[in-house]
């Protein structure tokens, strides 16, 4: 009998069931939009190999098919450009910089959090840190330019109130790094603190106990089991933030700094707000279409080798 | 608390230096709300003698005021914000659960090539240059409302997470046993998946509302159309050019007076707190909708 279903169920198997025809018609609205809005774009792509021209009343894909192959002309163009160097180093030592401060800071403060006596005040915290979290950029640019701006903010006026000279921060090329490190941290730490948080509280109490009963401290509690226990989670939150290493979060780059032009483009301009400013110019499509193949491209493979790493350490971690 | 609890922590003293700790990081998270709220109440006179300031000279409500004289085109913006918001978000999660449900059922004979959909872009994608050269020239998007709807929609961490949420609730015997009864998968999926997934469905909606209501950026790229302008995006260009507000100069004044008059400086920080009220008013209760959604997310699919 066991035997006998397990055939039928191998026959219907193989055959097209009216069960996957309505899930067919179930999953196709999604489907057609993953088509247009991911893989039309992935392959537009192809236009920065292309000297690729619009025609007035032709289809895109139309236009893409009858533009001129060039090779790596549009490659060649970028990699002459000054500005390759200075936004590739840029979006890479920011990334990085967020993510090394971003760990420490959030699994810091999620320990201490864990250990303040009032459950309630520590709520009270976790509800105040996270605020940032869920500000848009634009608002917080109106933050930074209240104490920033040259004429009006906070930090000019008490520089004018105690004698000394106001500062023209938006023009400041040296101040902008720590700015944007601050202001980042500012809007991601609490979240990140509360993801912490989450797998500080599922750690086994047992733990705990018998390290009391071994007449351990709290401070030795923290460094052999909280920190040991939370080790796969801050690597995997490592190694995925690092997959992501070519992508700069737009909104912070390009609202606080009201636009990354001019004379602090050198320490705010990265990967995305090149290619946003030179959409929005009239530059050629196919010279700024040839950094966001290089970004997709590489990024495609940091995550793929990040992935990797993460399946060695916790194979149940990996995306792939 | 049990007397071993208490034993088991850290001394008062270190107690109180964590909770002072607290309180800066605090204080950091929500000052500059505040100071914004307080130079939206400042008055114009005072802050153009002393600049922004906590404690300003005096107080006064012209930004309000004036923004409630121009308020058409802020009603305007708050119309496009909130249809944008409920029509995307609707539209994302129905798009999401009908396709995480689809793919929840390991007897759907397409489920492989229908995972590689979901997955390839979470690996690859087109970039911010092909993907606008699509939106606009091959779809008819620019300066539509739907440039600001359709892009943000789907995402493949969502529908991951509301894949693993089927394929654990709703097990397979489940759909068997409502199948033999002669329900299809649309009465399973209407009937009993979508009921059973509410805390989830909820989690994905915020995670859909509130990247909505924040969204600048769609806007910024297709739209120059200024009816069509969200809130976000309102405030995004009057960070440069606060005359765009002035349409309604009252009678009997030029436009270059009325322009002169008005409240620029609190104008400005007045919109920015009418766009943070509705956040900071209902986040403290979804809070916990948002950390369910990221341990939810944690689990592989």
């Amino acid at each position: 009998m066991g035997r006998k279903t397990i055939v039928q169920r191998r026959k219907k198997g193989n055959k097209w069931t009216k069960s996957d025809s309505q899930l067919t018609i179930l999953i196709l609205p999604t489907t057609v939009w993953y088509i247009l809005f991911c893989f039309l774009p992935m392959f537009g792509l192809i236009i920065a190999f292309k000297d690729y021209k619009v025609t007035g009343g032709k289809s895109f894909i139309y236009n893409v098919f009858n533009s001129d192959w060039i090779g790596f002309k549009n490659f060649e163009f970028l990699i002459k450009s000054n500005d390759l160097f200075v936004i590739l180093r840029n979006t890479i030592v920011y990334n990085l910089i967020f993510i090394v401060a971003g760990t420490i800071l959030a699994v810091g403060l999620a320990i201490m959090i864990n250990l303040l006596y009032s459950k309630r005040k520590s709520r009270v915290f976790q509800t105040l840190m996270f605020f940032p979290y869920f500000m848009s950029w634009v608002v917080a640019a109106y933050f930074v330019d209240a104490f920033l701006n040259v004429d009006k903010g906070l930090i000019n006026n008490i520089l004018r109130d105690t004698g000394q000279t106001p500062v023209q921060w938006y023009m400041n090329v040296a101040v902008w790094p720590f700015i944007l490190v601050f202001m980042y941290l500012w809007k991601s730490t609490g979240y990140n603190m509360v993801i912490y948080l989450s797998s500080i509280t599922s750690i086994d109490q047992t733990l705990y106990e018998a390290a009391v009963i071994d007449g351990a401290n709290k401070k030795q509690q923290t460094r052999y089991i909280t920190l040991p226990c939370l080790k796969n989670v801050i690597i995997m939150m490592f190694i995925l933030n690092v997959g992501k290493i070519f992508y700069s979060d737009f909104g912070l780059f390009y609202q606080l700094s009201q636009d990354a032009k001019g004379s602090i483009f050198n320490s705010v301009a990265t990967i995305d707000t090149y290619v946003f400013n030179a959409l929005k110019s009239s530059t050629p499509i196919g010279m700024t279409s040839a950094v966001t193949f290089f970004q997709s491209v590489a990024c495609c493979i940091t995550i793929l080798i990040a992935n990797a790493i993460v399946r060695k350490i916790d194979a149940d971690s990996a995306i792939i | 608390m049990t007397k071993a609890s208490k034993l088991n922590r850290v001394s008062p003293k270190t107690n109180t230096i964590f909770s002072v700790i607290f309180i800066i990081f605090a204080l950091v998270c929500i000052i500059p709300v505040v100071f914004i709220f307080i130079i939206s109440i400042s008055s114009e006179a005072s802050i153009k003698m002393n600049g922004y300031q906590f404690w300003p000279e005096d107080f006064s409500l012209d930004a309000y005021r004036f923004l409630m004289g121009e308020g058409k085109t802020i009603l305007q913006s708050l119309g496009i914000t909130i249809l944008v918001t409920v029509v995307g978000t609707i539209l994302g999660v129905l798009l999401t659960s009908t396709m995480g449900y689809a793919l929840s059922r390991k007897d759907f004979k397409l489920n492989g090539f229908f995972t590689m959909i979901v997955f390839i872009p979470m690996i690859f994608n087109g970039g911010m240059i092909s993907s606008y050269v699509v939106n606009t020239q091959f779809l008819p998007l620019k300066d539509t409302i739907w440039a600001l709807i359709l892009p943000l929609c789907v995402s493949s961490f969502n529908v991951v997470i509301c894949k693993t949420f089927f394929k654990t609730n709703i097990p397979d015997s489940v759909v068997e046993s409502a199948q033999i009864d002669g329900a299809g998968h649309f009465t399973i999926f209407g009937q009993i998946a979508l009921p059973l997934a509410k805390p989830m469905i909820a989690t994905i909606a915020l995670f859909l509302t509130f990247g909505y209501w924040n969204d600048w950026f769609q806007s910024s790229l297709y739209i120059t159309n200024t009816d069509l302008f969200s809130l976000q995006a309102l405030l995004d260009h009057i960070q440069r050019n606060i005359e765009m507000m002035t349409k309604n100069p009252a009678l009997g004044v030029t436009l270059q007076q009325y322009i002169n008059s008005m409240p620029k400086e609190g104008a400005r920080m007045a919109m920015a707190i009418i766009i943070i009220i509705p956040i900071a008013c209902t986040y403290p209760f979804f809070q916990k909708y948002f950390i369910t959604g990221l341990t939810v997310g944690a689990v592989k699919g």
